[in-house]
């Protein structure tokens, strides 16, 4: 008996290791198939944007393309800044800048959302942040929703003159990319 | 009954050979042309062949499609152009696969409220409404990728907005939401990448339904079927053999619905669809109202009454999750709705709140529609998850007939069928049935 004991103690363990490589080289071979489907190197591949802004009049809006998305670029009324002013930062759905530029925890203040000394400039990523819509307000006859920024139609997300999400499903504000102003009439995306 | 004896007798040398070796005409005779089926099915147990008739046309010409479709972001749109301009028949396969998938969405329904009304999901079925609902979901799956294909606005912002149904797992674990819905485009957007593989899986997924299928059968082959009174079979004289009897009402059934079918494909085959889908995809223009296809017109619904993001998406799987539960759910003895005086009027208040929400899903998401949005979602939650279980308790169902036969003869002597009678509680009165 007590070789047999001894025996099934041994096996145990050989089965247990055997069991326990197979499982590790199963998920080994596993993970090939699974990352194939992520971003490839062309696609990481980052690229930048410059976008001329000389021709963009206060009130008017453009959309470029940046890596696959639509970035608005804004130009501000004194009107349109001043209502995204006005808003409390802590009754805002999202109370968070959302800005590449700053540190995560960064408030949405109107200022957080631009970049000093240029706050008549609004870029943002144009994708709704609820399923990712492109919301409506670029163009002019758009309808901008209640807070006069931008509106989801697919699912009604309403945002306001910093591109913070104010009323509806989305529960981000829009995110602001990296970019800076290489001059005065020209920014650099990305 | 799938217990019942083997009747098969291989009459020649070669039948008695192979049924030594691979005993497969034993199988099909004894699972289908002898097996034992209640004698009572009415027209609502024929979806089963129509269903399984509706797989094999979207296979059919779904391959077809394959050897003329481009699966990238150029070709892709032109290419369904090209098969309907330029293919031999193109326009038929197309049409056909197109509103096929309408169709089977239509006989998938009716199929499942046939379960419902039935009580069919009940001991000892419980597995077989489980892959019957795996079924479904497969279903969904292989429908939505296979619309995202064509790459007209419709199908590329829906693919954006399903996809991006995943990103609301970022607000569990920040970041998780985001990879895996970047994983799934291969990018960070929904490009040409995305819908290659979208091709492939829209390739693969329909025949999976058929692994699963099988193993549907399967399940139903071991209690057998359930039938109208729900009483099980307790005798021979109970059941009749599936075939001729069953196959020829299966067929006359599939000719009806065959009809349907072609005057679709013929006379209105863009009925069921969408206009905006003959634009091409635009990444930077969302059109004013994107609308799924009809057949998910109440999940969106569901995903739009609630104003969280993650909530919606919840509410939104949880309302197939919960069919899972339904065999538990349902507390009461008594399986078919015939006998329950009470389930029946929540049955049809649920078909109506499916109807409903299909409406409302279609609308856009605001003001009243937005209201009755929300009480919808909220009574369809509340019919499985509070008065399933309730009316088993409160309920006093009407008397069961002893069996099958005694039910069917009954009636043909009656002449009119008042099942309930027979049994007589009390004297209540029985539910009129309409064959
Ligand atoms: C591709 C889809 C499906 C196919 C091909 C299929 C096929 C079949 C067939 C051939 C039967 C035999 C009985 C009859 O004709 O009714 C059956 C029974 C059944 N199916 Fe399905 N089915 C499908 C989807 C579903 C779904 C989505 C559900 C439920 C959510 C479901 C639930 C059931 C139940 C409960 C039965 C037993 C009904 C009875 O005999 O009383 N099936 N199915
Ligand atoms: S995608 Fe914008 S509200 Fe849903």
């Amino acid at each position: 008996m007590a070789t047999d004991q001894s025996d099934s103690t041994r096996r145990d363990f050989l089965l247990v290791a055997t069991g326990a490589f197979a499982a590790v080289g199963g998920a080994a071979a596993l993970w090939p198939l699974v990352d194939q489907m992520n971003p490839d190197a062309s696609t990481q591949a980052l690229a930048s944007i410059e976008v001329d802004l000389e021709p963009i009049e206060a009130g008017q809006a453009v959309t470029v393309l940046w890596r696959g998305k639509p970035i608005f670029v804004r130009h501000r009324t004194e009107e349109e800044i001043k209502l995204a002013n006005e808003a409390n930062v802590s009754d805002l759905p999202d109370p968070e800048a959302r800005n590449a530029d700053l540190p995560e925890d960064a408030p949405a203040t109107d200022i957080n959302r631009t970049k000093k000394d240029h706050e008549n400039w609004l870029i943002l990523v144009g994708i709704c942040t609820h399923l990712g819509c492109i919301p409506k307000g670029q163009r002019l006859g758009d309808k901008k929703g209640e807070f006069d920024g931008w509106f989801c139609p697919c699912h009604g997300s309403h945002y306001d003159t910093a591109g913070r999400i104010r009323k509806g499903p989305a529960p981000r504000n829009l995110d602001v990319p990296h970019y800076e102003f290489v001059s005065d009439t020209k920014v650099k995306i990305g | 009954m799938a217990q019942h004896e083997s009747t098969y007798q291989p009459n020649t040398g070669v039948e008695r050979w192979l049924d030594d070796r691979l005993p497969l005409p034993r199988l099909m005779h004894d699972q289908v042309n002898a097996f034992p089926t209640p004698r009572n099915l009415n027209y609502w147990w024929t979806y089963g062949g129509i269903l399984t008739f509706c797989l094999a046309v979207q296979i059919i010409t779904g391959v077809v499609l394959a050897m003329h479709y481009q699966p990238s972001a150029e070709m892709a749109f032109d290419s369904v152009e090209h098969i309907m301009r330029n293919v031999n028949w193109g326009w038929l396969m197309r049409y056909t696969h197109a509103v096929g998938a309408s169709m089977f969405f239509v006989a998938v329904y009716i199929h499942f409220f046939r379960g419902l009304y039935y009580g069919s999901y009940k001991a000892p079925r419980e597995v077989l409404w489980i892959l019957g609902v795996i079924i479904l979901l497969l279903m969904m799956a292989t429908a939505f990728m296979g619309y995202s294909l064509v790459w007209g606005q419709m199908s590329f912002w829906a693919v954006t907005v399903i996809t991006n149904l995943f990103s609301s797992l970022d607000s569990i674990i920040p970041g998780v939401g985001t990879a895996i819905v970047e994983w799934i485009w291969g990018g960070y957007s929904v490009t040409g990448t995305t819908l290659t593989r979208l091709f492939s899986l829209h390739y693969l997924l329909p025949f999976a339904i058929a692994g699963v299928v099988v193993l549907h059968i399967w399940a139903l082959h071991v209690p057998g079927n359930n039938n109208p009174t729900g009483v099980s079979v307790k005798q021979n004289s109970d059941t009749i053999p599936f075939h001729p009897y069953y196959t020829t009402k299966d067929m006359f059934a599939l000719t009806l619905f065959a009809l349907l079918f072609a005057w679709f494909v013929f006379y209105a085959p863009n009925y069921l669809g969408h206009a905006d889908n003959y634009i091409e995809a635009n990444p930077l223009q969302t059109p004013p109202h994107i609308v799924p296809e009809w057949y998910f017109l109440p999940y969106y619904a569901i995903l739009r009454a609630i104003p969280n993001k993650l909530l919606g998406v919840i509410a939104m799987f949880g309302s197939i999750a919960v069919l899972f539960l339904v065999p538990w759910l349902d507390t009461s003895r008594v399986r078919s709705a015939r006998y329950r005086p009470l389930y029946k009027w929540f049955f049809w208040l649920f078909v109506i709140t499916c109807l409903v929400l299909g409406y409302l899903g279609a609308k856009p998401p605001e003001g009243a529609y937005l209201t009755f949005g929300r009480i919808f979602t909220a009574y369809y939650f509340i019919h499985f998850l509070i008065i399933m279980p309730l009316l088993g308790a409160i309920e006093t169902p009407r008397a069961t007939p002893k069996s099958i036969t005694e039910d069917v003869l009954d009636k043909a002597s009656k002449g009119d069928g008042d099942a309930g009678a027979i049994a007589g509680v009390s004297g209540a009165p029985a539910a009129p049935e309409t064959r």
